[in-house]
Order: C-alpha cells, then structure tokens, then sequence
C-alpha cells in the first residue's frame, strides 16, 4: 500500500457521501439516487462510477475481483485491481467463490452468488428510457408516475424491423414490481442471474452521477411482450477449451480465412472447469 | 344531455398580457366546436388553457368523467392530468412533427398509446396499428416506415390515428388542417367529419378557417383580443353575423 493516499483512494467525507446514497439506492430497489461522482485517476466510461461504489464498500479483509467482459486478465480489470492493491493493500482474486468484492463490466460470473458477496457494475447510462426521451425532467416524471408504456415502443420496433426482440444487452428489467431499471450493458444471457439474486447488487454511473441498486431476493423482470416472451441467447457450439454448453459464448476469430471459435467469456469459470475436468 | 365539459370565466395571462379573458362555455358528447378568430387573438392559448396543458390564471375547467364523476382540472395532480390524457382525451398539434414519435416507425406511433395503457400482445397491437392507418387512408404495407418519410397530409393522418387509437372521449385539435394545400385539407376535413361522426366523439378545434367551422362544427366561438365576441350555431354565425369583427371575418372569406 501506498500511504500518500487515503484508505482506497477517496477521502472519509466522499466515502460517507457515496454510503449515504448507496444505503438510500438499496431502499429503493430500482431507483437512481444522485450524487456527487468525484474526478478518478481514470476517464470516464473506464469505471469511474464503479470504482467509486468500490472504494466506498471496501474494507482492509474485502477481497476484490475485477472482470471486465467476463475476463480477469484484460487492461482494465487488471488496472483497476492494481489500483486498489496500490491505494488500499487488499488482496485481490480472479475468483468468483474467494472474492467478497466484485466489480464488473458487461458480465454477472456464471458461478452463483452468494449472500456475503457484492457485485457491483459500471454503468455508462442508468436511464433506460434515454434513447426515446432525451429530458431528464421527462424521464424523472415517467419514473415518478411508473409511465413505462414508452419502453415497449422501443420492443416493438425491434419486433417490427428484426421480426424478433433484438436487443441483446443493456435488455431493460423492471426492478420490485416498480422501477424500469439498466441492468448496465450486461447481456441478456446474465438476466435472469439478476432475480432474486443472494448478492446485492450495486451500479455506479459516474459521468450521470447516479448509483442504484438491486437488493437481495430481489425480484427483476425483463420486459417482453405476451406472444413475444423473453428469450436468452442461444449458441450451437460448447466452449472449445472447457467443454461448457450453458455458458456465454465470445466468438474469436483465430486465423486470416475466417476460421472461429468459441469459448467461454468468463474466464475463472473456464479455468476452472478445465482444472476439474484434469484432476 | 349533461355537458362533457364545462369552462367558466377561464382567463390566462402572460405577464401584463392577455392571452384570453374570461372564457365560458360548455362541451355536450359527441359535439364539435370550434374556435375561430386572427392570428393572435387567443385560440391556442384557450385550447392550451382548456385541455391543462397550460395553467389558467382565474376561472376553472371542469370535465366529466367515463365513471359520471366531475373532475376540476385546475386542482388535478400530475398523474390524474396525465392519466386523462393517455385514457380520455387526444391531443392533435398543428405541426404533425410534434405530435408524431419521428424516430420510430408509424406502427409504433400507432400503438404507442395502447402500449401506455398496458397493452402487451404484440400481434394484436399490430393488427389495431393496420386498421387504423387503413381507417386513415394510408396504405397498410408502410407500416414500418419512418414517418419522416411520409407526406404532410400522411403525417397528419397518422398523428390522427395515433391520437383516436384509444377511442378518446375528448379530442382537442389545433389547426389540424393549416399548413396543408388545399385538396388534401379536404381529404383530412372529410375523414375528420367521418371519424367524429362514427366514434362520436367530443372535439375542440381551433382553426382561423371559417370554411372547415362550416364543414365540421355545429357550434363556433368567435375570438379577437382574448376574448369571446360571438358564440352561437355555426350557421347562424357565419350567414348572419351580429358583432363587427365577425361580419369583418365572414367578409372577407374570398369567394368565387
């Protein structure tokens, strides 16, 4: 640990700020409590919004994991890990079951949660309804008065134009029966990993200056329509190194003549089958 | 027969201004009025006033629900303001762009109301999307085209398809028919005569067009300066016209 920081980075005061509003996200699943995002040794969509969620739950035991897409060995997992090892002198993982803390970005771990875990998401756009209503005072009112029927346009055109829902990530949910919720750029695929879910679950937005949160056992619906119900993506191929058929599939282009293949896009559960699968 | 909706003495102003003064009258189902008068002389703000888009400085607005009930709007919250405009009531614009969702296809600018209350069976949405851009005289097959695609008098029609897809009790429409040429004016004024007349609707219409009062309206208030200077049968108004400004109105209708 570096001591010319503060413990993890932020002063008491900023911490105490981001607690007061995580606890204030966490009694109102769903909902997008503001506050004041800080300046971060890192730009904007690298997980500004994240690492502050972070640094405000870290503790001298936390054990804290970093994907980034599924992988705990790409730049801005292994970044983000280091810097809290420099700023806080935590250990840090890459897996699932060891870890306390989690941050992601665009993946849930296949492996289930549990409840003395924490995931917490970097969120480049909390507002689900953003892309059909650019006023935030509108969008704020529609939340206020639960108005979602807009959401279901934006399904419609995706039926109209794709003959199917073809929104595969960012896929919106409705969070306790209440707030239409961004579960942040994750794939659908990761969805239902979100309901009633024994980890809490915290987003971070740091350019919005938004945090909210999905509770334990919390229930999350994803949207859909009655002859048009939610689908998860399917893949015709397992994972070529670990054999999984019931994992999310990245597809690697591995040569110049278009040759393929697939393989598990979260790599502590891929590793760690293959470990399994030579003992 | 009970009124639909009753304005009294309803005035709103801007600032030192007056955009209307004093306003009353009542609305029965399935009547047309309209509102007449120049540029200037407080039709929209009345519409605007009247359909709670605006907040009336005196004076109040009170309409009668499905249930029978009374509702004053001036003391309604914005959630009962918004639900009586998604449920009861439609709003046409002047300008189809602002009425219209551009950057989604007519199909869903259709169904986008029946979405907001809680329909969720996309097949049957789609089919009430096709009957009505039928029912409005555009052909079915363009129902995944952009609306900015779309002519001026088809814009128009979608925004009224949009609007009556909910079979809206009260319809409020502000110059529908202004900035469109002639011929097509009179195709949407005919489809608008047939729409109110089939789905009995209530409807206020503001238009500086004595012609389309003519065609449409059994009622016409006539306004100038922010107030009412006649109101009465649209006929009797137009044929025999009492006050100045009306005779100056009628008057100077070019005729051939």
């Amino acid at each position: 640990m570096t001591p010319r920081y503060n413990f993890a980075f932020l002063d008491e005061d900023t911490k105490r700020m981001l607690r007061r509003a995580l606890l204030k996200a966490v009694a109102i699943p769903g909902y997008q409590v503001p506050f004041g995002s800080r300046e971060m040794p890192l730009p904007y969509g690298w997980g500004t919004g994240g690492i502050q969620v972070t640094a405000a739950l870290l503790g001298p035991d936390d054990v804290l994991k970093v994907i980034d897409q599924g992988a705990d060995d790409t730049t801005n997992a292994v970044n983000i890990r280091r810097f809290f090892s420099r700023v806080a002198g935590i250990a840090t993982t890459e897996h699932t079951t060891d870890a306390t803390l989690i941050q992601t970005r665009h993946r849930i771990p296949e492996t289930s949660l549990r409840e003395d875990q924490i995931l917490i998401f970097q969120v480049p756009e909390p507002e689900p309804l953003r892309t059909l209503e650019p006023r935030e005072a509108e969008t704020r009112t529609l939340h206020a008065l639960a108005d979602y029927g807009l959401m279901h346009v934006k399904l419609y055109e995706d039926i109209a134009q794709y003959g199917h829902i073809a929104t595969s990530y960012d896929y919106p949910v409705l969070v306790d029966g209440r707030f239409l919720t961004s579960p942040s750029p994750i794939p659908k695929f990761d969805n239902p990993k979100l309901d009633r879910s024994p980890a809490l679950m915290l987003f971070g937005a740091g350019r919005e200056k938004r945090l909210y949160a999905i509770p334990p056992y919390t229930s999350v619906e994803s949207l859909a329509f009655d002859d048009h119900p939610f689908e998860l993506q399917r893949w015709d191929h397992q994972c070529a190194l670990c054999g999984s058929g019931d994992s999310y599939l990245d597809e690697v282009v591995v040569d110049d003549h278009g040759a393929r293949m697939f393989v598990c896009s979260d790599t502590d559960y891929c590793s760690g089958r293959r470990v399994e699968a030579q003992a | 027969m009970s009124a639909l909706l009753q304005v009294r003495n309803l005035s709103l102003h801007y600032g030192p201004r007056v955009g209307c003064q004093d306003v009353s009258f009542d609305l029965h189902p399935g009547e047309l009025l309209c509102i007449v008068g120049e540029s200037g002389s407080g039709k929209s703000t009345l519409l605007n006033a009247v359909a709670a888009q605006l907040t009336p400085t005196a004076g109040s607005v009170r309409y009668r629900q499905r249930d029978g009930e009374w509702l004053e709007l001036g003391t309604l919250s914005e959630a009962d303001r918004r639900r009586l405009a998604r449920e009861e009531w439609g709003f046409v614009t002047q300008n189809p762009r602002d009425g219209l969702r551009l950057n989604v296809s007519a199909g869903a600018n259709v169904a986008e109301r029946l979405m907001a209350l809680g329909m969720r069976h996309y097949s049957q949405l789609r089919a009430t999307a096709r009957h009505w851009l039928e029912r409005v005289e555009i052909d079915p097959t363009r129902i995944d085209d952009a609306p900015t695609s779309f002519s001026g008098g088809m814009q128009q029609r979608l925004q009224i398809a949009r609007t009556l897809v909910t079979q809206p009790r009260l319809v409020f429409m502000d110059e529908p028919t202004a900035g469109l040429d002639v011929s097509v004016q009179a195709r949407i004024l005919d489809l608008l005569r047939r729409l109110v007349n089939e789905l009995g609707l209530a409807a206020v219409m503001v238009t500086h067009d004595l012609a389309v009062a003519r065609l449409l309206a059994a009622r016409t208030i006539v306004m100038q300066g922010g107030r009412v200077v006649e109101t009465g049968l649209t006929d009797q108004i137009l044929d025999d016209p009492q006050h100045p400004y009306t005779q100056l109105l009628v008057s100077s209708v070019l005729t051939t």
